[in-house]
């Protein structure tokens, strides 16, 4: 071992199982399996055609979140599933996870939520871990100084049946962030400002670690949130060394060790960071102090600017095809286009302190008449938290929808989406062609820029709405 | 478990030049709801391909034609960026594909796509731009000797990874290779434990 180690490497040297060849990529072994309704079931279909069992189902943890309504069940019981197929999706999980043992956070059950949101708030996410999930946004996990990344459902059955995966490793790149956040700026507007800028596929190939002073000083839910959008510039895995701010927010969680040996983990956690002379294949810094509130103007995540800036004209015919299909025009302010539709919610957005955030802004103040403001929780737990603060009440009294937790309309498969044409201002990951509903015009945004554009009816800068006491 | 091999493609081409065609463009998440990988050929690219009431509009290049003539699908870069689902490359196979090509493919596409016999295929932006600007030429992908032939007179050759391209040759699926591996992941875990 040397001395000139990434965060990155000591975590992928820990895991191998068997070392990568010419021939064949390396056996990496996975501490921690999430799984979710849409990816999972053709895996277990794998396994039963072939006749092999979950190999580690304590290792292997399951939840419901994609396909599941955020609106609750009637007086009968029944929940207001988009489809039937939906609903036997959600009921082949539960099958699945009760003929193989695995633990599910199933309806009802307290600890449901986002995968990416659980998996921290449990304390199964710990520094060091690797994380997979099939699901893109895995690299959420990263926040915590753990390998995590997205993987398809063929490598969902490669886990369940083996705990490992074959991965080849990428290539690694520091993108240092200096310089405080100005105030109405969030680790949202940073993600986005770090996208626009390498671009959508910037990060295609690489494991990206964020670093410098700006990324220390975001709490859990900050990191969390940049490590979330890294797959939105290209990279399967995004992290962030694990320090005491790390620590302090596992300790005490479920799954957290406890005693004698958190303090033997979190020495273990503590020589993760990357060594003074790490090496890295491609280096970026940013001026985090020079970043805005960020929207995008796109139909695609780097299609990013500042909230108070205007609409760039076109310089291909990429750019062209997008601004026409997001019918903004040329050179005229962001702020000039009225909104539909407002979501806050998702792994990137939907934690405690984005609620709060949002919150802020919309006490004592009303949506928009016209506009659609939904609030999704990302867990069962933080739904909870939230409203033992009210702030369910302040949505609700300002004319937005508090609803049950779940991804909701930042996939938009439950039945929560926009209609044609309409303007959906989201604090979710993606602004794709039909994302949020087919011919949605999506806008990313951060939770206060968000309820700033509810509350005005028209893509708004959180900033005016800054005063004591409102912590955007 | 074997698959059909994959060693020579022989097909003329489908363009979409767009650049980022992202999964959700490839197979929109309201098809997610599946729990087989079954029959989702139809529902590829279903919103560049059919109208508001649902009916086949017949005006995108992957409609009014046989697609067994078509296996090859040239896409501009940065195919198939964004989730992760594998419902995008069993989308594209079940339609007919069985090679994409562009400049630049995403990650996890590339993986999906290699477990799925469907040939990820990353070329030079020269010969990307003339794949672009020849809808429906005839092109050799050759696996064996990793080239790309376009007509007669152009050629040039492409990386995949290794062991991806031993299982395609072979027609063989990783999950067996690594469930030959299991006495060293045993012995790691034992390893693990004990520290």
């Amino acid at each position: 071992m040397n001395n000139r180690q990434s965060l990155f490497d000591k975590l992928w040297e820990q895991h191998i199982v068997v070392p990568e060849t010419p021939e064949s990529p390396a056996v990496l072994y996975i501490d921690l399996h999430l799984v979710h309704e849409v990816t999972s079931p053709q895996a277990f279909t794998v396994l039963a055609e072939r006749g092999v069992k979950v190999r580690r189902p304590d290792l292997t943890i399951a939840t419901l979140d994609h396909s599941t309504p955020t609106l609750p069940a009637n007086e009968n019981g029944e929940l207001p599933y988009a489809t039937p197929a939906a609903k036997e999706q959600v009921e082949t999980l539960i099958e699945n996870c009760a003929h193989h043992n695995i633990r599910l956070l199933g309806l009802g059950d307290p600890d449901r939520g986002i995968v990416h949101v659980i998996g921290p708030e449990l304390g199964l996410t710990q520094p060091g871990k690797t994380v997979v999930c099939g699901d893109s946004h895995t690299s959420t996990h990263g926040a915590f100084g753990a390998l995590a990344f997205g993987i398809g459902t063929t490598e969902v059955g490669h886990v369940l049946a083996s705990q490992c995966v074959l991965q080849r490793k990428p290539k690694s790149m520091r993108i240092v962030c200096d310089g405080e956040l100005q105030p109405g700026v969030a680790a949202k507007d940073l993600a986005l400002a770090i996208i626009a800028e390498i671009g959508a596929d910037g990060g295609q190939g690489f494991a990206i670690e964020f670093a410098g002073e700006t990324v220390r000083t975001l709490s859990m839910e900050g990191r969390m949130t940049l490590c979330n959008m890294s797959i939105e510039a290209g990279a399967r895995f995004g992290m962030v060394a694990p320090d005491e701010t790390t620590f302090e927010w596992v300790a005490g969680r479920e799954y957290a060790p406890k005693g004698e040996a958190l303090e033997k983990a979190i020495n273990d956690w503590k020589v993760l960071a990357s060594d003074e002379d790490a090496d890295f294949d491609k280096e970026i810094k940013i001026d985090a102090s020079a970043i805005a509130p960020m929207v995008t103007f796109g139909v695609s995540p780097d299609a990013a600017a500042p909230v108070d800036s205007e609409m760039p004209a076109a310089q291909s015919n990429v750019e062209q095809h997008a601004a026409e299909y997001m019918k903004f025009d040329p050179q005229q302010p962001f702020s000039a286009n009225a909104v539909d539709r407002v979501f806050i919610g998702s792994c990137t957005n939907s934690r405690l302190s984005d609620l709060r955030s949002a919150a802020a802004i919309m006490r004592g103040r009303k949506v928009k008449d016209g506009v659609v403001a939904l609030v999704v929780p990302g867990s069962e737990s933080i739904k909870r938290e939230a409203e033992a603060e009210n702030l369910h009440t302040v949505f609700i009294e300002a004319g937005a929808e508090w609803r049950e937790p779940g991804c909701s309309m930042c996939i938009a498969m439950n039945g929560d989406q926009g209609l044609p044409g309409e303007l959906v201002v989201s604090t979710s990951n993606r602004n794709f062609i039909g994302r949020q509903g087919k011919g949605v015009r999506t806008v990313l945004a951060s939770p206060a820029t968000a309820a700033a554009s509810a509350i005005e009816g028209r893509i708004a800068d959180p900033r005016k709405y800054l005063e004591a006491g409102n912590d955007v | 478990m074997m698959f059909e091999p994959f060693q020579r493609l022989t097909s003329r081409t489908i363009v979409l030049s767009q650049e980022n065609i992202d999964t959700d463009q490839i197979i929109p998440a309201r098809f997610l709801t599946t729990t087989s990988k079954e029959g989702l050929g139809q529902s590829v690219f279903f919103d560049w391909r059919y109208n508001t009431e649902g009916r086949l509009r017949n005006d995108s290049p992957l409609d009014g034609f046989a697609p067994s003539e078509f296996e090859i699908l040239v896409a501009g870069p940065n195919f198939g960026c964004g989730s992760s689902r594998e419902h995008a490359p069993w989308a594209l196979s079940d339609f007919g594909f069985r090679a994409v090509v562009s400049s630049d493919i995403a990650d996890i596409f590339k993986s999906n796509a290699l477990k799925n016999g469907l040939l990820p295929v990353e070329v030079d932006k020269k010969t990307h731009q003339q794949l672009m600007k020849t809808p429906g030429a005839e092109v050799t992908i050759d696996l064996e000797s990793q080239t790309v032939r376009i007509g007669h007179d152009w050629q040039t050759v492409f990386e995949v990874e290794a062991f991806a391209r031993r299982c395609l040759l072979d027609g063989v699926d990783p999950l067996g290779h690594l469930i030959k591996q299991l006495p060293t992941i045993e012995a790691y875990e034992r390893r693990r434990d004990e520290l």
